[in-house]
């Protein structure tokens, strides 16, 4: 072993967590050292083509808000991009691309080159060094020691990950990369709790033995929006994916053949996610379905390689080759990469502080799909946040937690640390109790200014930022100063677009109120066109038009915040507390919930352990306040 | 700072029931005890002895009541502090008395689940007994289910369980749009089709909020609100009915402001009159507190005595009242009968089509009789079965279920003003909620399993 640098914050991994980790804690000014076992593979997706989604896409945005990679380097690489839920309600308006793979990999590594106080180094970790419950730093497969008081772990699915592909199977991290196998028995010897966890990936094919004619295609928008705030030029010659659909005869085949299915075999001991089941899975658990929607979406511009969505599977080989040639426009295809099932460890989440550092061991963090989560914008999210309070530890400045009512950053991270998770772990909307107030047009507005003061956000992008605030609050005024009279051409509007008569005289800024009447009508209705940038005109119109929702979701998040604002002293025994039920008490150990809020969403911790421990607590304070009147 | 004063509080449901409980906590509960009751001298007795005997009036010695009186020494109580529990007839009238005469005698009002907490703070600390009594603390904080769980009835819980898997499904219908907007399984969730099941979901719950009125009424009185233009006789209604039935005064801290509750027993069906305080301070709640305020007290209120003046047209506030409470449990008053009939009584009663008109002259205590008969047979003969009368008879249930109702009814408008569905769906996940509170079971997760259990999704 040899001493082979000193920094402030180490990260092991270069998935989608570690980029953003090391990204952010190099803004923060620590001198940071990334090791990848592969270069190549910065930033890899191993599995779909895709950023962003419901409730993922907003990820990418409040990353982007608080200075994150993602949202920047996708907008340069998409092949397509759509907004979804467009007929909805703002609150569930998504964006999502379809990535270029080999230049996403590309456009990343390069992004984090020009990173003055990065060093990007290629080495397994096998060891962490820890002293007296305080990390020091990692030791390599070459004997190399790096030291530094912050390390974050980001080694996705690597830790003894094992590739199975119906009986066959080995050790092998994802596209058969090298498996992280001592690292994982480091983990182990310093006392982590592990569980097993498992994914799997649909096979690609060849783009050249693909039958598009019989397949229905899926464009692009036309008017692409954009991830970043920072993004402003387009791309224009986008790339469709397309749709099929799987036949009776491609379950027939899957039914013949499951028993040689890994997942049915029992050789998969590892638990999956329930939202992204196998094909077999989807077969047999929803047997009378008579046909699965297949997507098949292009890997890049420069490759042939094309994915096949919803085909996740463990079959074998020689049975995915039958399975994919059942299916219309494939009946030629030639696999490239076969499907596979991937098992592999994960650190069960509640060993960590909201900050996403582990509770036993000061100064090391641990971010994405190691913390039982799956997706790359989930992992991006907490990389993020891991590499913020890394850096706040190795130099002492303010950590960030982000609450439920912040970002969906802060309701992923309050779910893992305070619930834990039994199967990896996936954003959806309904996992957010504030969606409305969490939506992808006001990312800016929720997480900008603390982007800011973290210095995580240029000075020229806040001062744009600002601007914006100041825009969207003047428009507002603007609006309900003009008076709109009801008139013929006015009501003719209004007729054209399915709204009823105007019969008095009404604010402009009340008639937006008006479900059908857009800022584009107003804009017709006062005949005038405003100079206003889209996204203040979007950001008015939303805040008016839903304001009695948005409204009723702040006053909940009033209420919660008063829970949350009621701290639990660190030093609380709950051994004390011997009325707590005994789960409930176990439970709250284990957590150790920083607020009576968290502590109130820990599962198996009822209502009755809330009064207790606030009575508790109430008591404790009694109790010094006594102390001090003597 | 902890107050080791002695508590008092009423353990038993409010209403009709046979016996009734006044339970004392606290150093100085045998002194207090003692000095209301005429019998042995309780500060003597053996401990955990029960003894029967006399409450009386202060001074005049007057028998209030026949009691049996329980003495429990600590620390072999409940609170580990000395108890002692009176048991009475249960009229809520006699048992109001006894709790206001221990107040009398220095015990201090307890709060909710107060006993619960002593027992907690004096290091009594067996949760199984707690939780039968933490039902109190839960009710008022909102913050609990389990405990109430256990004493629901339980065909009201499969009911409740039903209703929320309607729900349930509805909304993982809506989510799962959201979520997996390009899973073309399922249709798209409409408008229409959200407000059939909202609408069936809130008939049931309209019939089950029925079914409960009288229950709550047994438990803790028909919340009644006397209503109407000043100088009518609203006070003089209050003091008629708080004379003639010798109203208990209580004072009910923590609400939003303290509101002055009178209870009042008028043939067997209690009454609680709320913002009697603002009808005596300022003779108009209407005035006092405004239109929109006194709507809300309208219709959080079981019943409503609306006052008019025998002796004045219909002015346009009266119409204006009348209009708000046509819809409510109301009883009209024709107040001031001995004065000249200004009043078109042929108006009144085509604006309140269907409601009772009752004529009083409550200066000349003329027609209270008729009014005491109207009230008694508003609740009565509402053909609710005698046997389903505990159906749903915690207060608590009976707030969740309104409130259920009301987010329903929330929904229903944002469909009729064409909300996004996402946005409605708000309100019936809140429903779904409130409705979870009353069976005990809020688990966020069990929207997610519904999710994958009902559709096929994934990639």
């Amino acid at each position: 072993m040899y001493d082979a640098g000193h920094y402030d914050v180490i990260v092991v991994g270069a998935g989608h967590a570690g980029v953003e980790a090391a990204h952010a804690a190099v803004k923060r000014g620590a001198k940071t050292l990334m090791l990848s076992l592969n270069l190549d593979m910065v930033a890899f997706m191993p599995c779909n083509p895709s950023i962003g989604g419901p409730a993922k896409g907003v990820v990418v945005r409040e990353i982007d808000a608080l200075g994150g990679l993602m949202g920047k380097v996708i907008d340069k690489t998409y092949i397509q991009m759509r907004m979804l839920n467009t007929g909805k309600g703002p609150a569930v308006r998504a964006l999502r691309a379809q990535a270029d793979k080999p230049l996403y990999i590309q456009e990343m590594k390069y992004q984090l080159e020009q990173l003055d106080n990065l060093t990007l180094r290629q080495a397994m970790v096998e060891e962490l060094l820890v002293e007296d419950g305080v990390i020091k730093g990692v030791v390599t497969e070459t004997k190399a020691a790096f030291y530094a008081k912050s390390v974050i772990i980001t080694t996705g699915t690597f830790m003894r990950g094992r590739v199975i592909i119906g009986d066959v199977s080995y050790e092998s991290g994802p596209n058969n990369q090298r498996a992280s196998i001592k690292l994982a028995e480091n983990l182990e010897s310093l006392g982590f709790e592990i569980v097993r966890f498992k994914t799997g990936t649909p096979p690609r094919v060849n783009s050249r033995s693909i039958d598009y004619s019989k397949t229905e295609i899926q464009p692009g928008d036309e008017n692409p929006r954009h991830f970043s705030y920072e993004t402003t030029e387009e791309i224009s010659d986008q790339i469709p994916c397309w749709l099929t659909y799987t036949t009776e005869e491609t379950h027939e085949i899957i039914n013949d053949n499951l028993g040689l299915s890994a997942m049915y075999s029992g050789m998969i001991k590892g638990t999956g996610p329930r939202y992204c089941p196998s094909i077999e899975d989807k077969v047999v658990r929803f047997h009378d379905k008579p046909r699965h929607q297949i997507f098949l979406e292009p890997e890049g511009r420069e490759t042939e390689e094309v994915y096949v969505q919803g085909f996740s599977t463990s079959l074998p080989e020689f049975v995915q080759h039958k399975m994919l040639r059942s299916i219309p426009g494939l009946e030629e295809a030639e696999i490239m990469r076969s499907g596979y099932a991937i098992e592999y460890d994960a650190v069960v989440p509640t060993q960590l502080w909201p900050t996403l550092e582990v509770k036993n061991i000061s100064g090391l963090y641990t971010a994405g799909q190691i913390n039982g989560t799956s997706g790359y914008e989930e992992a991006a999210g907490q990389g993020l946040m891991a590499g913020i309070n890394a850096a706040a530890h190795a130099l002492d400045l303010d950590t960030l937690i982000l609450d439920r009512s912040q970002g969906y950053i802060g309701v992923l991270i309050d779910d893992l640390v305070t619930k834990g998770t039994n199967e990896p772990y996936r954003l959806l909307t309904s996992r957010a109790e504030y969606r409305l107030l969490l939506r992808h047009d006001n990312a800016d507005l929720r997480l900008t200014k603390i982007g800011y003061d973290l210095g995580l956000i240029s000075e020229e992008r806040y001062q744009a930022f600002e601007a914006k605030v100041v825009a969207i609050e003047a428009e507002k005024k603007r609006l309900s100063k003009i008076v709109v009279k009801p008139s013929e051409k006015l009501n003719q509007i209004l007729a054209d677009i399915g709204e009823t008569d105007l019969r008095e005289p009404l604010k402009a800024l009340e008639l937006m109120r008006r479900p059908k009447v857009t800022y584009d009508v107003i804009e017709r209705v006062l005949e005038e066109e405003s100079p206003l940038d889209f996204e203040v005109k979007e950001q008015v119109e939303i805040q008016v038009k839903y304001e009695g929702y948005i409204t009723k979701s702040r006053q909940q998040v009033d209420r919660m915040k008063k829970m949350e604002n009621k701290v639990i002293p660190e030093d609380i025994d709950y051994k004390a507390i011997s009325s707590l039920a005994t789960e409930a008490r176990q439970k709250l150990e284990k957590v150790r919930p920083l607020s009576m809020g968290q502590a109130s969403r820990i599962s198996g911790v009822n209502p009755a352990d809330i009064s207790i421990l606030l009575v508790y607590i109430e008591q404790g304070q009694i109790k010094r306040l006594s102390d001090e009147d003597r | 700072m902890m107050e080791l004063d002695t508590i008092a509080a009423i353990s038993t449901p409010l209403g009709e029931g046979a016996i009734a409980i006044v339970r004392l906590s606290g150093d100085k509960a045998l002194a207090i005890a003692n000095k209301m009751y005429r019998g042995k001298d309780l500060t003597v007795v053996d401990s955990h002895t029960i003894h029967y005997g006399r409450i009386v009036e202060p001074e005049t010695e007057e028998m209030i009541e026949e009691v049996m009186v329980s003495v429990m020494r600590g620390p072999r109580t409940f609170t580990r502090e000395d108890v002692v529990e009176i048991n009475c007839h249960g009229g809520l009238a006699s048992v109001n008395r006894l709790l206001t005469l221990a107040l009398y005698h220095g015990a201090r009002l307890a709060e909710p689940g107060e006993f619960t907490k002593r027992a907690f703070l004096n290091g009594r600390i067996d949760l199984s007994q707690a939780e039968a009594v933490m039902d109190l603390i839960r009710a008022k904080t909102d913050k609990a289910m389990h405990v109430a769980v256990r004493q629901l009835d339980g065909k009201l819980s499969k009911f409740i369980t039903r209703l929320r898997q309607q729900l349930i499904e509805t909304v993982a219908h809506v989510e799962v749009n959201i979520d997996y907007p390009e899973y073309d399984d399922v249709e798209e969730m409409t408008l229409n089709l959200l407000n059939e099941r909202i609408t069936l979901v809130s008939e049931e719950i309209t019939k089950l909020l029925a079914m409960a009125r009288q229950g709550k009424i047994l438990r803790e009185g028909i919340s009644t609100a006397i209503i109407g233009r000043p100088n009518v006789g609203k006070s003089s209604l209050l003091n008629a009915l708080v004379q003639e039935n010798k109203a208990i005064v209580t004072d009910i801290p923590g609400t939003t402001r303290d509101i002055i509750e009178e209870y009042v027993n008028v043939r067997g069906v209690p009454l609680r009159l709320v913002d009697t305080a603002g009808i005596r301070e300022t003779e108009d709640l209407v005035e006092k507190i405004g239109v929109e305020r006194s709507r809300q007290v309208l219709n959080e209120a079981d019943l409503i005595l609306l006052v008019l003046n025998n002796n004045e047209p219909l002015t346009d506030e009266d119409r204006q009242l009348l209009e708000i409470v046509q819809d409510m449990e109301v009883i009209v008053l024709i107040n001031k009968t001995d004065l000249d009939a200004t009043l078109d009584h042929d108006e009144v009663k085509r604006l309140i089509d269907g409601k009772p008109v009752v004529t009083t002259s409550l200066i000349e205590e003329e027609g209270i009789d008729q009014l005491e008969e109207a009230i008694a047979d508003t609740f009565f003969t509402g053909g609710i079965e005698s046997s389903d009368l505990s159906y749903v008879s915690n207060a608590r249930h009976i707030q969740l279920l309104n409130q259920a109702k009301q987010s329903l009814v929330e929904a229903t408008f944002a469909i009729e003003s064409e909300m996004p569905l996402d946005l409605i769906q708000i309100d019936v996940t809140r429903a779904w909620e409130l409705l979870g509170e009353i069976i005990g079971d809020t688990v966020q997760d069990s929207l997610i399993d519904q999710l994958f259990s009902q559709f096929c999704l994934g990639k």
